[in-house]
């Protein structure tokens, strides 16, 4: 009986977290298969569920949507340049830190580390004024290395932290035959740093295709910016097709989520959990 | 091999931070800004954001955290969905929530009206209403995240102080006061810390949510600096982020020494 109660406790806690985990969730869902009535109706399930939103998305056939398909093309662009910039610059800095030890090796993770405590939002102003100095507003290379920028730190930092645990007597054997540290890094480091690489990437890759605040700052032409932005154009009038939005949200939302559960495991924890344990 | 990362960080660091600062230099920027009801609001905002929501995120990260760390199945798989809020990217979720309390057609008065017979209110028109929104929906999208590392925190409680104090016949509570607390406090505390200043740059909580209205009054500092750059007031803009300076960066140096600390 008592072992009953406790269940019944847990059940107690479990179904609000629940709910308020996936409503907004479901409610995405839900205007996605609804028509535009249905959805302006508050009803918690459409009369006629239906798959038109997305052939409308695909087809492109409403104003918001006219670029549709070159706007998510941007995003995978702008996501899979900043996955592979941040990782070459992290890992070429990680293994100059953590394994040559070259002097300054120390300032400079202290430079990152900085970068990435202070809040983005705050870094955006300098940022934007800065991109135009450079001439690259409205060039999707402005969004990448901003992002870059923005990525790095936290990349060092978690392939160092991964570096330093690899044992000093692979780097002396290599060295005994005579290696290069170049030879060292390609033939000896990049392999043993396989799944931290892999992680890396995927988290440089998630922050710039979810990104909003650089995008919509840095970018403004119709055909330069990711879908992202897109969507936020949707509320520029006041009749918005909230359906459409819904389904397209829908569309760029799945593929972040989809490889964040496949990488989850790497994830969560990282650098957080390194700075904050006492 | 250390050279791409310090040129990024000179190019796009060091070169905008101390150009953005030399646009900042006018005491005319401040005067201003003071001088902005705007401003004034702004701040207020920010400071109810950061302490009410980081301490009900927390208290509520401290709580479940104790839930997910029964070993249950299916506990497991509810905190698999429990992530799905910090997985997914921001305006998707935001702009769902946004029309879940669109006064009319929302989802969440409509169900209010089938209840009660009675209007719901008019969430996002008004201020009060529309910056505690915002903090709600701030709070779902980063309480996860929080929740998962106090988690953490708590699975590397060594199990026999649990064995040993329920031997000693301690309540659940004492256990807590007792064992579990003293254990995590620190990562509490430096959570807390963490969280106030991301909380600090969230942008997309109140800009997607409300968009600052109605009237300029759900502001807070992340969104004020973007709304001079759209009205075109860089220096304006600047001079924001200069003011709070001297609040954010105690707050990364605290950060920093706590890292170099762990090494």
């Amino acid at each position: 009986m008592n072992k009953f109660l406790r269940e019944a406790k847990l059940w107690l806690i479990a179904i609000p977290i629940l709910l308020w985990t996936l409503l907004p969730i479901y409610h995405i869902f839900l205007f996605s298969i609804s028509s535009k009535d249905s959805a302006f109706s508050g009803a918690l399930w459409p009369d006629h569920p239906t798959l038109r939103n997305f052939g409308t998305v695909f087809r492109q056939e409403h104003f918001y949507l006219h670029h549709f398909w070159e706007q998510i093309w941007n995003s995978l662009w702008i996501a899979v340049a900043v996955g592979v910039i941040t990782l070459f610059i992290a890992t070429c800095a990680a293994f100059a830190i953590s394994r040559l030890k070259v002097r300054g090796g120390r300032t400079v993770m202290n430079a990152a580390l900085f970068t990435y405590f202070i809040p983005a939002a705050f870094l955006a102003v300098p940022m934007y004024k800065a991109m135009g100095t450079y001439g690259l507003l409205n060039s999707r290379w402005s969004l990448v290395l901003a992002m870059v920028t923005l990525a790095s730190p936290y990349a060092i930092w978690v392939l160092k932290q991964a570096s330093d645990k690899l044992p000093w007597e692979l780097d002396e054997a290599a060295r005994i035959d005579g290696a290069t540290p170049l030879q060292l890094f390609r033939l000896v480091y990049l392999p043993l740093m396989m799944p931290s690489l892999v992680a890396i990437g995927t988290y440089a890759l998630l922050l710039a295709w979810n990104e909003y605040l650089y995008a919509f700052l840095l970018l403004s032409h119709e055909n330069t910016i990711p879908l992202a932005v897109g969507l936020g154009h949707f509320l520029a009038s006041d009749d918005s097709p909230w359906e459409l939005l819904m389904a397209t949200a829908l569309i760029y939302a799945l593929p972040p989520a989809a490889i964040y559960y496949a990488f989850r495991r790497y994830m969560v924890g990282g650098l957080t959990v390194g700075a904050v344990k006492g | 091999m250390i050279a791409p990362y310090v040129l990024v960080f000179l190019v796009f660091v060091v070169y905008p931070v101390t150009y953005g600062l030399w646009l900042a230099r006018h005491p005319q920027s401040y005067v201003t800004l003071f001088d902005d009801p705007v401003f004034f609001r702004t701040v207020v905002n920010t400071i109810v954001f950061l302490m009410v929501a980081v301490n009900v995120k927390f208290a509520l990260a401290l709580f479940l955290s104790g839930f997910f760390v029964h070993d249950r199945a299916w506990i497991r798989w509810l905190s698999v969905i429990f992530i799905i809020p910090w997985a997914v990217p921001a305006i998707p979720t935001i702009f769902s929530i946004r029309f879940m309390l669109n006064p009319e057609w929302g989802i969440i008065n409509s169900v209010w009206f089938r209840l009660t017979a009675l209007d719901g209110p008019n969430w996002l028109n008004d201020p009060t209403l529309g910056l505690t929104m915002a903090m709600v929906v701030h709070i779902w999208k980063a309480l996860p995240f929080w929740t998962l590392i106090l988690i953490a925190g708590r699975l590397a409680i060594p199990r026999e102080l649990y064995e040993a104090s329920s031997v000693d016949g301690a309540t659940s509570w004492q256990k807590f006061k007792y064992v579990t607390w003293p254990s995590i406090r620190t990562l509490y505390l430096s959570s807390t810390i963490l969280s106030m200043i991301w909380t600090l740059g969230d942008f997309n909580s109140v800009y997607l949510l409300t968009g600052g209205g109605p009237a300029d009054l759900t502001h807070v500092l992340a969104t004020l600096g973007i709304r001079y750059i759209r009205l075109d007031q860089v220096d304006q803009a600047m001079a924001t982020i200069v003011v709070a300076l001297p609040f954010v960066l105690p707050l990364v140096y605290f950060m920093m020494k706590r890292l170099s600390a762990n090494e």
